[in-house]
């Protein structure tokens, strides 16, 4: 059990810069994802944890002590690799307890923490097998199985799902938080997809071209994105990005889409949006769930598009409407009884309590 | 129903047209054969003469009878080589020097081509290029200068290097380590490279990376690299040739033509068996390791 | 960089002094260099050494006291021997590993025909001349040859064919030292070209059938441009190692008859080592260099080709 801190960690390759710069807080017991697109250098970030990375400058502590130059072999930490990396030469026992077996751990000991760890992974009947008789899910399971074994200071996972199909993933994403909660050792894990990281992290670390751009709790990221990549990266489908002003008209302000779409910004948000009034360089984000069709009876508070549909995608339990403001896709979702069909006018209302407004310049919410 | 009407109309032509392909392989089939039983026998001869001439007696050879027959076939030559003192001194520096070689050879190659697959540090692309190099230079080249060298070492320093035969622990190493290096290089390179960054991360240490992950999952390759060292070492004439001339001292392919072809005259019968006797290993080696010879043997050009 | 050494050298100060050797020993570079250095001692001392001392060698004379420059190599030059052991030395790697190449390409595609259960045996049967070692098979090829008890000779006499004097004439002698020659190498083309054979992808004979490309069409539009690379590659290699071949001709021949198949390597070694006169043994196989140089050239803009392509 342990907590990890990042101070200005930067990691340079020859001469391009993967981490610029990183401050990062993980204590003890917590589970934190760091999610971003490929090269944004989360997996370098992670692999400097390990100690498989020399750190540029910059230092990472465990329990307060600088690790910079510890070995990964005596940093105590166990990692999961994407290709599960189990030794190709040993059967899944072998695996499991390779590592308490170089720390010279009695037999007894070692059997009673694999037979264990298997029995939480739900892998006994394969612990004589070899790696190659095994599928991706039961491979995925013993590389964590050789994780849990070690009874590790800090978990690290690189991107431990992007191997396995879509309903696999799903399923080891549930039984990976099963584990944690079980286990509650601090873990360190990298992804992709953004999904996995709201589902499993109790804090995500969002990463972009080597900066952390925000982090927050999986519902904050979500509500209250602190830059324009954040809110665009986190959600599906992602977030509506439009060009707009701020205008005011009878006392009330309004966002202006184009010549005829002008939304009303609600009355609580006027003191923050009051000092953008005129300006231009300015982007209206609003998430497909936030738009949906109008009631027929009226909406709270209305705001409304009315769109002419180009594409939909019935999804099942929703439908998915595209349509364009000044020739830049628009995303809604709206009920599947709402008779949504291509070529038609449908009204929509855009819920404007989840409205985002964003400075074009630094690409931050305002 | 017009897909079905296509079929069957499409179907006649067809058929035939497989059956005059199947006629074509099987013609082709037939000379495959004839020319592999021709070749056969060419590649085959010389072994097989070998061991015929092997089971004749001196009498029956220098009668001049039949010599793809043997009339009295007789064990005497494989008798009185197995019991001479001379051929068994013979054998016994083989084996020694080819085992030691394999051995220094494992030594050294297997951490340096692990140092160089996955340990990059400053010079190591164009060390594991030299290394190529050096195993396209032939001992042909070489052996001059080395024995002038030894030579000289005696001279000055009063080691004496030639004429023992653990002077060729010193050579042989020079025709196996490169090659042995360079295969086990594209070996080592195959291992994907999340298997040592897990060992590490599992506590293991560059020497437990290397022995207890590397060597076992690289292990066809290490067998090859063993196989190629032990044959070459086995093989190897010139070496010997310059380097040893007492008669205690000699390895096999160089004691058989020194020691049995006295003067002009030639025991065939004697020189034959211990041919066979000299080229048996290698072969033993091959007839049950074949797989890894040949990988051994197609890696050098194919990897990389 | 610099920041990590600094703070790497800070926190040793702190610590005794032998802990700054331990973690320079400690560090990956380091250990890899150490790992490497018996290999590198041993390229260094027995092959790189040899090498640049056999320039120096050739440059004195024969009780080597003086300087003489370029005089061996003057010498050799007015010998009729010389160029006779270069023209030599030419036509027996040239033509063998023509015939090797040739013999090789054949018979790999007729083991490639036959059904695939079949292959292993023709292919473990046709590759024993190439597992006995070279002074031992020739031994064989050498009592085959012999003068007076020919075995091939008494099969010709059988036929009525007159008998050879397969190592007696020259002509002859230099057409048996090559035969053997192809005999030891053939089957590592055979190996080389089945191995390539068979990592031509099968979809690609089906696209061309599928075509209408003929036997002779699908050969010269797939297969060889497919095998390419491994056929160069080989060929080469076979130039090297037939070019400094010395067991044959040794054991053969000896050189004989009057130096009519003495090759560069067989040649030095009769002067350098039997002859005692290193400085010009070390001359004559210096002559070898420039062709393994433009060989080994091919084979390692090969070998970078290829690296480049798996990077990209």
């Amino acid at each position: 059990m342990a907590h990890v801190s990042l101070r200005k960690i930067v990691k340079r390759f020859d001469d391009t810069e993967a981490v610029r710069g990183i401050d990062l807080e993980i204590a003890d017991k917590e589970f934190v994802v760091l999610v971003g697109p490929s090269g944004c250098g989360k997996s370098t970030t992670l692999r400097m944890i390990a100690g498989l990375e020399e750190i540029t400058s910059g230092d990472i502590a465990v329990d307060g002590e600088v690790v910079n130059d510890v070995p990964p072999k005596d940093r105590d930490m166990a990692m999961v690799f994407q290709n599960y990396a189990l030794y190709p030469h040993m059967t899944v026992y072998e695996n499991m307890s390779f590592g308490l077996r170089l720390k010279r751990y009695p037999k007894t000991e070692i059997a009673r923490r694999v037979q264990e760890a298997a029995r939480i992974l739900d892998i006994t009947e394969l612990l004589q097998r070899k790696p190659r008789q095994l599928s991706g899910g039961q491979r995925q399971r013993v590389a964590m199985g050789r994780a849990i074994v070690r009874n590790p200071k800090v978990f690290l996972f690189d991107e431990p799902l992007s191997n396995l199909d879509a309903k696999l993933r799903v399923q080891m994403r549930t039984e990976i938080k099963r584990v944690h909660q079980k286990v509650r050792t601090t873990t360190v894990y990298v992804t992709h997809d953004q999904v996995e990281a709201m589902t499993l992290a109790d804090r995500v670390v969002v990463m972009n071209r080597g900066l952390i751009e925000q982090i927050g709790a999986p519902n904050d990221l979500y509500h209250d994105p602190a830059t324009r990549f954040v809110a665009g990266f986190i959600g599906s489908p992602a977030m509506n990005f439009l060009q707009c002003s701020v205008e005011e008209a009878d006392g009330e302000l309004r966002v202006r889409l184009s010549e005829d779409i002008a939304l009303p910004v609600p009355a609580a948000r006027h003191a923050r949006y009051k000092a953008h009034l005129g300006r231009s360089g300015l982007t209206f984000g609003l998430r497909p769930e936030h738009l949906t069709e109008a009631k027929p009876n009226g909406d709270r508070q209305p705001a409304y598009i009315d769109a002419m549909l180009e594409v939909t995608e019935p999804l099942g339990m929703e439908t998915l409407v595209f349509f364009r403001i000044r020739g830049i896709d628009v995303c809604g979702r709206v009920s599947p009884e709402a008779g949504a069909r291509e070529g038609a006018r449908m009204r929509l209302a855009a819920r404007m309590d989840n409205m985002h407004l964003i400075d074009d310049a630094t690409g931050r919410v305002l | 129903m017009t897909v079905a009407s296509l079929h069957h109309s499409l179907a006649p032509p067809r058929r035939r047209k497989y059956g005059s392909m199947s006629a074509e392989r099987r013609w082709a089939l037939h000379w495959s054969y004839f020319f592999l039983v021709v070749f056969a026998i060419f590649f085959l001869t010389p072994p097989v003469y070998m061991l015929i001439t092997s089971f004749k007696s001196s009498a029956e050879i220098s009668a001049a009878t039949n010599p793809w027959w043997v009339s009295h076939p007789t064990l005497g030559n494989y008798r009185e080589l197995l019991t001479s003192a001379q051929f068994l001194t013979f054998f016994r520096n083989s084996a020694m020097v080819s085992l030691i070689v394999v051995a220094i050879t494992m030594l050294i190659s297997i951490p340096a081509a692990f140092a160089l697959s996955r340990m990059r540090f400053w010079g190591s692309a164009t060390l594991a290029t030299g290394v190529f190099l050096t195993y396209l230079i032939p001992e042909t080249l070489l052996f001059i200068p080395l024995f002038k060298m030894f030579a000289l070492l005696n001279e000055y320093a009063g080691i004496e290097l030639i004429n023992h035969w653990w002077v060729l622990l010193l050579l042989y190493p020079t025709l196996t380590v490169p090659f042995c290096t360079w295969i086990m290089i594209g070996y080592f390179a195959s291992i994907p490279k999340e298997l040592d960054e897990a060992a590490l991360m599992d506590g293991a240490n560059y020497r437990q990376v290397l022995t207890r992950v590397f060597i076992p999952v690289a292990l066809p390759g290490l067998i090859a690299a063993t196989i190629f060292a032990f044959t070459v070492s086995w093989a190897q004439f010139l070496y010997p040739l310059a380097f040893t001339t007492s008669a205690d001292q000699l390895v096999l392919p160089v004691g058989i033509i020194t020691s049995l072809i006295k003067g002009d005259v030639f025991n065939w019968g004697q020189i034959m068996t211990g041919a066979l006797l000299g080229a048996a290993p290698p072969l033993v080696i091959y007839a049950f390791l074949m797989d890894y010879y040949i990988a051994g043997l197609t890696a050098g050009a194919t990897k990389g | 960089m610099a920041e990590a050494v600094l703070q790497t050298s800070v926190r040793a100060a702190r610590a005794p002094r032998h802990s700054v050797l331990r973690k320079v020993m400690q560090r990956k570079s380091t250990i890899a260099f150490m790992m490497t250095l018996p290999l590198i001692l041993l390229i260094a001392i027995l092959v790189l050494y040899p090498a640049l001392y056999s320039i120096h060698l050739a440059t004195l004379n024969k009780s080597m006291e003086r300087f003489v420059g370029f005089g061996n190599f003057l010498f050799l030059f007015k010998r009729e021997t010389f160029w006779m052991v270069v023209r030599q030395s030419c036509l027996f790697a040239i033509t063998a590993v023509i015939f090797k190449a040739l013999i090789g390409f054949i018979v790999a595609h007729f083991v490639h025909n036959i059904p695939a259960k079949g292959q292993r045996k023709w292919r473990g049967m046709l590759l024993v001349p190439w597992v006995i070692p070279p002074a031992m098979s020739c031994l064989a090829w050498l009592w085959l040859f012999d003068p007076s008890y020919s075995a091939l000779n008494w099969l010709f006499d059988r036929l009525g064919i007159e008998p050879i004097p397969w190592l007696g004439d020259a002509g002859w002698a230099r057409f048996s030292v090559i035969l053997v020659n192809i005999w030891i190498g053939a089957p590592f083309f055979m190996i080389m070209y089945l191995a390539a054979l068979k990592s031509v992808p099968e979809q690609l004979y089906e696209a061309a059938a599928i075509d209408g490309a003929n036997w002779w069409q699908r050969m010269w539009y797939v297969t060889i441009p497919m095998m390419r690379n491994i056929m160069a590659i080989t060929a080469l290699f076979s130039l090297i190692v037939t070019f400094a071949n010395f067991d044959i001709v040794r054991i053969l021949t000896a050189g004989g008859p009057i130096d009519r198949t003495h090759v560069f390597a067989t040649w030095a070694f009769w002067i350098g080592i039997q002859g005692s006169d290193i400085p010009l043994g070390a001359s004559i196989s210096l002559f070898m260099v420039p062709i393994l140089t433009i060989a080994a050239i091919f084979i390692l803009r090969d070998i970078h080709r290829r690296a480049g392509e798996t990077a990209a």
